[in-house]
């Protein structure tokens, strides 16, 4: 414990210099940014910028893009309470009492609140990720490929498991990403899979470029088809309202620990922060005094979903550092970002490159500061960008992201293929396939592969290799429980009809 | 598709596109398997030859397609008049899309900065009907800045075309 409180100080030490400190700035503000704009999120903005880091050292450009993170994070928000449109998929639940709040005159204070609500929810995931990533670090030490696998199978089954979507739906757009990661050349014996005779496909199919396609166009297109206008309230905060809305707060202590606690959980097991913030929001309406109140503009409304959206993203690092799996789209990005830039994601990271992991987390608890102070000051600024035309905003984000996609490898056919993702992306959400799985499989899917193989080969093809121990067996079985966990439910759910109990609501 | 549930010629209901989309699902399934079979599902003397984890996904690809297939086809009645977007819908979409296409065959032909000019111009012009002189301003100035971001700041090489060419880059 003390000698992770003195990592922590050097890394600290390694954040706080003039460039990283700059870096972290232009981070933030290109976050929010992202943040506000349609189209452009975590995820996607993430995977633009990442070929632009190539040249900088790792632990800058690690600090930038994961402050690009924090920043989108804090932006949807702005959105959600002045104008009623999402930024970001998990600032819906926000709109549910945030909006509300806006139309009566109080988007200042709604405001003050989001942002509050989610720098607490990140200081508790960071905590949480200071105190108990080394600690998963060592204990993953002793991991083999069986028990990799089994942990990687783990983080599928829970999507199944733990996903609002239809069962095979997430099965279909895991199976999708991992038919993707499997084309072109199979590292392992040379063999050539799935190119056709195409040599555009020899590379396979990086995920950078279906982040882009899927995330950025296919919202785009959504947008489109929603008739997008822009009607909302004018977004004015100052210091009086600010700490007005401070002083209300730490009323609701106990909203913000329990929505800290579902946030960290789905961050960690990938739930992602959109389920968290929806549960968060369904939990507080359920224990409130108020609960019949929420939806017209109830400021525990938007605590509960702010804080869990911003807990689950943040602590979404901690498995990817310590394990390699990254719990959030966004921070499969970043994943990728590690393996660029010559690093080893996994429980190795904590030992061999020390200052980059510290950096980072020091970053984490300086970023969410700043970005809390940017975001309080420059609300105006962002909402007055929403007024300008969709009809110049769509075309220049579509080039971005053309951009972004050719940069990846300095192809052309990877623009072609960003079109073809976000063709995907728009048939996809509309029929509610989720897209986060799909993304995931993409880039574990070498790795998952790898690890299977791996395995096989110690077993000689025998997958009892998979119950071998007491530790792997355990992470498997858990893993089998979540796989089966809709069919549990369902199957409980006809009994009690049968039976003629009433379901509780 | 008759009257009564108000879906009108033109109209994607929901069912015909979760059949269709499940269905190539199965096809992206199928020809998964094929090639994992043409490298080799089996194991050779090193262990699993190439086709050996892709069978594996492709079989649950073509399982699960025909799952929702199959479901979908059982609740077809109940479906009836679910739309997936009308017409007053897909033709935003489609204004979007097809441009989108055409730029990135332009981008081909005459280099992105060029390329997202035209696109950009032609976009706010035949969609938010704005004046000349604005489109002008914002379709030329945001390729200049993002040259001078790219090529020039971050020295990144983006597909260039006759013009640069003729400006010495």
């Amino acid at each position: 414990m003390l000698e992770d409180i003195g990592n922590l100080m050097q890394g600290f030490a390694v954040a706080i210099t003039w460039k990283n400190v700059l870096f972290m700035l232009i981070g933030i503000l290109l976050g929010v940014l992202i943040g506000v704009l349609p189209g452009l999120g975590g995820a996607n903005g993430v995977a633009i910028l990442l070929p632009l880091t190539f040249t900088m050292s790792p632990t800058s450009a690690i600090i930038m893009l994961s402050c690009l993170y924090w920043g989108a994070l804090f932006g949807g928000a702005i959105t959600s309470i002045l104008f009623n449109i999402p930024g970001e998929p998990w600032s819906v639940a926000t709109t549910f009492d945030g909006f509300p709040m806006g139309q009566q005159g109080r988007a200042g204070e709604a405001m003050t609140a989001a942002f509050t609500s989610s720098f607490v929810g990140a200081l508790f995931a960071v905590l949480l990720i200071t105190f108990l990533a080394p600690l998963v670090a060592r204990f993953a030490l002793k991991f083999g490929p069986p028990e990799f696998f089994a942990i990687q199978f783990l983080t599928f089954c829970s999507f199944v498991g733990m996903g609002r979507e239809s069962p095979a739906k997430t099965i279909v757009s895991m199976m999708i990403g991992f038919a993707l990661a499997a084309v072109g050349l199979d590292t392992v014996t040379g063999t050539l899979r799935m190119t056709f005779g195409q040599t555009e496909l020899l590379q396979g199919f990086d995920f950078l470029i279906a982040v882009i396609g899927l995330f950025g166009l296919g919202e785009i297109l959504l947008t489109m088809e929603e008739g997008l206008a822009f009607k909302g309230t004018r977004g004015k905060i100052d210091a009086k309202v600010v700490l007005k809305t401070w002083a209300l707060l730490p009323k609701f202590w106990m909203t913000s620990l329990r929505a800290c606690v579902i946030g960290c959980w789905m961050g960690v097991t990938p739930g992602g922060a959109t389920p968290a913030s929806f549960m968060s929001y369904g939990m507080a309406r359920r224990f409130s005094k108020n609960g019949d109140k929420f939806g017209t503009g109830q400021i525990e409304g938007v605590v509960a979903p702010e804080t869990a959206a911003h807990a689950a993203g943040t602590s979404a690092l901690l498995p990817m550092l310590t394990l390699g799996i990254p719990g959030s789209p966004t921070a499969a990005v970043l994943l990728g970002g590690l393996l660029i830039w010559g690093l080893q994601p996994g429980p190795l990271l904590f030992i061999e490159h020390k200052d980059f992991v510290w950096g980072l987390i020091a970053s984490m608890y300086l970023g969410n500061i700043a970005g809390l102070l940017i975001v309080l000051t420059t609300v105006p600024f962002w909402a007055a960008i929403l007024r300008i035309p969709f009809a110049i905003i769509a075309p220049v984000i579509v080039v971005i992201c053309s951009i972004g996609a050719y940069t990846v490898h300095n192809r052309f056919f990877d623009i072609v293929m960003m079109v073809v993702f976000g063709v995907v992306g728009y048939f996809f959400k509309k029929l509610k396939y989720p897209l986060a799985p799909m993304v995931l499989a993409l880039v574990l899917g070498d790795m998952a592969e790898t690890a299977f193989r791996q395995s096989m080969l110690v077993s000689g093809g025998n997958v009892s290799i998979f119950f071998s121990n007491g530790l792997v067996s355990s992470i498997m079985a858990l893993a089998l429980v979540l796989l089966c966990w809709p069919l549990v439910s369902r199957g409980r759910e006809r009994w009690r009809e049968r039976s003629g109990k009433p379901t509780p609501a | 598709m008759d009257a009564k549930s108000g879906v009108r010629r033109g109209d994607l209901t929901t069912r015909w596109v979760e059949l269709v989309v499940a269905l190539l699902i199965v096809l992206g399934g199928a020809v998964v398997i094929l090639d994992s079979l043409r490298v080799g599902i089996s194991w050779a003397e090193d262990g699993p030859r190439a086709g050996y984890f892709p069978f594996f996904v492709g079989c649950i690809l073509v399982v699960a397609g025909l799952w929702i297939a199959g479901r979908n086809v059982a609740v077809w009645r109940k479906l009836d008049g679910k739309i997936f977007a009308n017409r007053d819908e897909l033709k935003p979409v489609l204004a979007m899309l097809l441009p989108t296409i055409a730029y990135v065959v332009l981008i081909g032909v005459v280099g992105i900065y060029v390329a997202s000019a035209i696109y950009i111009a032609a976009f706010m012009l035949w969609q938010g009907k704005f004046n000349l002189l604005l489109t002008l301003a914002i379709s030329v100035g945001v390729p200049v800045a993002l040259f001078l971001l790219f090529e020039v700041w971050f020295l990144v090489a983006l597909p260039k075309g006759p013009v640069e060419h003729m400006l010495g880059y």
